[in-house]
């Protein structure tokens, strides 16, 4: 969550009061936010030395997991809400994750890099992988291992029974719900287990 | 609150050492009733307090020590540079658990050999006739240890914990703390420990065991009367305990296969690898200064934790009713203690709703990285133990009368800490 705009847009689809589980919560910011502005409870999940140490600076509660060893420590339905922003990009096991977080949450909230905004394929249709914004890395240092686009997760919701309930891009911290398959950088789920 | 922020981190820029320390002591004549039904009469336990009681009591820290520590967990004795306390690294001004913000208590268990009542005192059960204890020296628990501790807690005149802190077995008196008095503490911190011993782990304090009741100089744990030290049973016991503090890896970069002469003997009876020498180094300090009794008793301790057993293994409703926050820490190469057994009570503590964090180290060192000062580690507690400062700001100003709820002698010496 590079952006404080798209974090607020973000929060505003947790419920107040929601018990919460952050899958690669970074520095906690936006469980602090959460429990701050909306009264909610939870855990954020990290692997970095560094993310953990900010979390427990800040007071918020952070375990220490690779995510990509599953969700074991946590039982079926026991959050309201699960959390995975611009984090499934980086995980190998990135199906089973989806699956993990529609079984541990209620709602899951995904957000990721909208491999298909526009500029992105201009890039690719001049023949090279796109450099951007959202997408800094060069393909040979990447960390987004799974690049997909946001018409790409609907076929992978409805695939693994995801009811999707509200979806929307994000492009320059506004919220674009007009062609966001082309207009805009992240994508954003709020899912429940059909 | 920016005066006292604006101390914090003047002080945390500023490390320093504690400087001398004094142990005191505390007699009980009230006996202290025990898990196996057995009681502990007319018993004493020694301590060591650092830093000053605020005048609102409420940032007093329980630091528990593990199987072969005692209650000099910081600072040194005067004249003896060398006789930093065990966890020197961690307490003191300016470290991460703090002594000008908070007051740290460490308590010597009873059946230790450091000047608490342990199986080398006289048994003053008339029948014993003037005996030392020996191997009649009742069978104590983790728990008991923890009543033993909240007893010396209630004399100092604290009702509530700021925190209990400790590692190995240490974390487990932690642990029994936020079991059994889950509004007296405000924080749990527990290092490498576990929910229970594994068999395997069982296994390693039976192989101890067994080293030092089959020393010939045992005599049934009441050797003292024939004035000798079971020390072959000590030497083996620690040796075997060594070996599982240290990872694989800590081993291969310290010995190797590295030779202790410069070419091999061909003998089996005298010492070839390095690693051979330094645990017979370790072994033989050891036997000079632990007793025997002492070190089946805490095996034993150790075997026996195992807080879920009461709850049918159920370790989710064995926390039900604590109420402290928590913090757990685990090495990624403690083998003896593995993440495994951490992420367990994780678990059962976010099973229950409480407030928990775990940080997993990649430190090389096994088991004995908590006694080190890994940086990840030591950042970790200075992140929590500010955090806990912040919820309760020390009262700095403390008059004399306001700080020495204890005891004259205390008061006094923890003024001249507080320098």
């Amino acid at each position: 969550m590079s952006d404080r705009k798209d974090m607020e847009l973000i929060a505003e689809l947790v419920p107040p009061g929601s018990r919460v589980l952050d899958l690669g919560c970074g520095n906690g910011e936006l469980l602090a936010h959460l429990r701050e502005l909306r009264q909610c409870s939870g855990y954020g999940i990290e692997i970095d030395d560094a993310n953990v140490l900010a979390c427990e600076q800040r007071g918020v509660n952070v375990v220490q997991l690779n995510l990509e060893e599953g969700l074991a420590l946590f039982e079926d339905q026991s959050f309201d809400v699960v959390l995975q922003l611009d984090t499934l990009q980086h995980l190998r096991n990135t199906e089973k994750m989806l699956r993990e977080t529609a079984r541990v949450g209620r709602i899951g909230v995904v957000s990721f890099p909208n491999f298909a905004h526009w500029p992105n394929r201009l890039h690719v249709a001049a023949g090279r992988m796109p450099v951007t914004r959202v997408l800094p890395y060069e393909w040979y240092d990447t960390p987004n291992i799974r690049v997909g686009t946001y018409a790409d997760f609907e076929v992978l919701a409805r695939r693994d029974g995801l009811r999707i309930l509200d979806s929307f891009g994000i492009q320059n911290g506004s919220v674009v719900r007009r062609w966001p398959n082309l207009l805009a950088s992240v994508a954003v789920f709020k899912f429940e287990r059909g | 609150m920016s005066r006292f922020g604006g101390a914090g981190i003047f002080f945390a820029r500023s490390m320093s050492h504690l400087g001398d320390v004094q142990p005191q002591s505390m007699h009980f004549a009230e006996a202290l009733p025990l898990r196996s039904g057995a009681h502990l009469r007319d018993y004493t336990l020694v301590y060591e307090t650092y830093g000053t009681l605020a005048a609102d009591r409420r940032n007093a820290v329980l630091v528990c020590h593990a199987l072969n520590a005692s209650h000099h967990a910081a600072g040194t004795y005067a004249g003896d540079p060398k006789s930093e306390g065990w966890w020197n690294n961690l307490i003191g001004p300016g470290k991460p658990l703090d002594t000008n913000r908070f007051f740290v208590i460490s308590v010597n268990n009873p059946g230790s050999c450091f000047g608490s009542t342990g199986p080398m005192h006289p048994n003053p059960d008339p029948a014993a006739g003037g005996r030392r204890y020996g191997a009649d020296f009742p069978v104590v628990t983790v728990e008991d240890w923890v009543d033993a501790q909240a007893r010396l807690i209630d004399a100092l005149g604290i009702h509530e914990l700021a925190a209990v802190i400790g590692g190995s077995l240490g974390g487990m008196q932690a642990l029994a703390w936020a079991l059994r008095f889950p509004e007296r503490l405000r924080h749990c911190i527990a290092v490498a420990t576990a929910p229970n011993l594994s068999a395997q782990n069982i296994a390693f304090n039976e192989v101890a065991r067994r080293a030092i009741v089959t020393d010939p100089d045992f005599h049934g744990g009441h050797f003292y009367e024939h004035g000798v030290v079971p020390k072959r049973g000590l030497r083996v016991a620690r040796m075997i305990g060594h070996i599982t503090y240290l990872s694989d890896d800590a081993m291969e970069a310290k010995f190797g296969r590295d030779l202790q002469a410069a070419a091999l003997g061909y003998t089996t009876l005298d010492i070839e690898f390095q690693i051979e020498g330094y645990l017979r180094y370790q072994g033989d300090k050891f036997s000079e200064y632990f007793d025997a009794n002492t070190y089946l008793l805490i095996t034993r301790a150790l075997d026996y934790f195992d807080p879920a057993f009461a709850h049918g293994g159920d370790l989710a409703a064995t926390f039900a009713g604590a109420r402290s926050k928590f913090l757990l820490v685990s090495f990624t190469t403690d083998w003896r203690f593995a993440p495994a057994r951490s992420r367990e009570i994780v678990k059962a503590l976010v099973d229950n709703r409480l407030d928990v964090s775990y940080a997993e180290i990649a430190a090389p060192h096994g088991h004995d990285a908590f006694l080190l000062d890994d940086p990840r580690y030591h950042a970790v507690l200075r992140a929590r133990f500010d955090r806990i400062a912040a919820e309760a700001p020390p009262v700095r100003t403390v008059n004399a009368s306001a700080a020495a709820p204890i005891d004259g002698r205390t008061a006094a010496r923890s003024a001249k800490v507080a320098e």
